[in-house]
C-alpha cells in the first residue's frame, strides 16, 4: 500500500514540475493562469493524500477551502483580461 | 487486505496518473485552447478519482470527500469557460498547421476580429 | 527522510517563485506567482502540523490577495515603468 502512495506522490510532483515550466515559459497571460489553476487542483489532491498519510480528519478542511476558493482568482483574472471587470 | 483497500488503491493510481497527464498536457500542447482542454478535464478526472480513493481507504471520510468532489466538479469547468471566453475575446489565434492555408482563411472569415498570436502578450 | 526531501523541494520552489515575482516586469504575472507562493506556503504550514494557520493562509492568499491586486492593476498600470527610474527616485528622495 505504501508503494501506491509513493507512486501517487511522484506522479503529482512530476505534474507540478511540468505546470511550473509552462508557468515560466508560457507566452500569453491565459497560459500562466491555466498553469496556476492546474497547480491548485494538484495541490488539493496532494493535501487530501497528505491528510490520509497523517491520519488526521481535520486536515481535509484545508483542501476543502482550497477547492471552494481556488477558482475565484482565476475568474477575476479572466474578467480582467476580457476587459469587463 | 480488504476489498475497499484494493478499490481505493486502484482509484489512487488512476487519479495520480491523470493528474500527471494533465501536467504533461499543459507542457506539450501547442496553443491556449488545447492547453485549457488538457489542463482542466484531465485534472478534474484525476482529482475526483484520487479524493474518492482516499474516501474508500478511510471510510469515515467519505462524506467530506464527496463534498470536495462536488466543489471540484463545479469550480473547474467555470474557470475553464471563463478563461476560454477571455482568450477568445482577446483574439488569440488557434493553432493550425501551415499546410492547411485555406482552413486558416476560412477561420479568419468566420471570426474576423482574431489576429495572429503575438510572441509576448502585452496589455 | 522523505519529509526532509519534501520540505527542501518545497522551500526551493517557494524561493524560485519569489525571485520570479520580484524580477518580473509585468505585474499581473507577479500576482500569479504570489498565488503559487501562497499555495506552497500553505502546504508547508500543513506539513509543520498547523492546519489552522494553513486554513487562514489558503483563504486569504488564494482569493483576497489576488482580487485586491487585480483591481489595483485595473485602476493603475499593468507594466512596470523602467524608463525614468532614477529621476523618479531622486524626486521621491528630495
Amino acid at each position: 500500500m505504501i508503494y501506491v502512495i509513493y507512486y501517487a506522490f511522484i506522479m503529482m510532483a512530476l505534474g507540478m514540475i511540468f505546470s511550473a515550466i509552462r508557468f515560466v515559459k508560457g507566452p500569453t497571460a491565459a497560459d500562466r493562469t491555466i498553469a496556476m489553476d492546474t497547480l491548485t487542483t494538484i495541490g488539493v489532491a496532494a493535501l487530501v493524500l497528505l491528510g490520509y498519510m497523517f491520519h488526521r480528519f481535520i486536515y481535509v478542511d484545508v483542501a476543502l477551502v482550497y477547492a471552494v476558493l481556488g477558482f475565484i482568482g482565476v475568474i477575476v483574472i479572466a474578467r480582467y483580461l476580457e476587459g469587463a471587470l | 487486505m480488504s476489498i475497499l483497500e484494493i478499490i481505493g488503491g486502484i482509484l489512487l493510481v488512476i487519479g495520480s496518473s491523470f493528474l500527471f497527464l494533465g501536467g504533461l498536457g499543459i507542457f506539450r500542447m501547442p496553443d491556449i485552447y488545447n492547453r485549457l482542454q488538457a489542463g482542466t478535464k484531465a485534472t478534474t478526472l484525476g482529482g475526483m478519482s484520487l479524493v474518492l480513493g482516499v474516501g474508500f481507504l478511510e471510510t469515515d471520510w467519505i462524506w467530506k470527500s464527496l463534498i470536495i468532489i462536488i466543489f471540484i466538479a463545479y469550480s473547474n469547468p467555470i474557470s475553464s469557460h471563463a478563461l476560454a471566453r477571455a482568450s477568445y475575446h482577446r483574439g488569440h489565434y488557434p493553432y493550425i498547421k501551415s499546410k492547411e492555408k485555406e482552413k486558416m482563411d476560412a477561420y479568419r472569415e468566420v471570426v474576423p476580429h482574431t489576429k495572429k498570436e503575438e510572441k509576448e502578450d502585452k496589455a | 527522510m522523505i519529509y526532509f526531501i519534501l520540505i527542501s523541494v518545497l522551500l526551493l520552489l517557494m524561493i524560485a517563485a519569489s525571485v520570479y515575482s520580484i524580477i518580473q516586469k509585468d505585474l499581473l504575472y507577479a500576482v500569479l506567482a504570489t498565488g503559487i507562493i501562497s499555495l506552497i506556503l500553505s502546504i508547508l504550514y500543513y506539513l509543520l502540523q498547523a492546519p489552522d494557520v494553513a486554513l487562514t493562509e489558503a483563504a486569504i492568499g488564494v482569493a483576497l490577495t489576488t482580487i485586491i491586486f487585480v483591481i489595483t492593476i485595473r485602476n493603475t498600470v499593468r507594466m512596470e515603468d523602467e524608463s525614468d527610474k532614477k529621476e523618479k527616485f531622486k524626486s521621491a528622495v528630495k
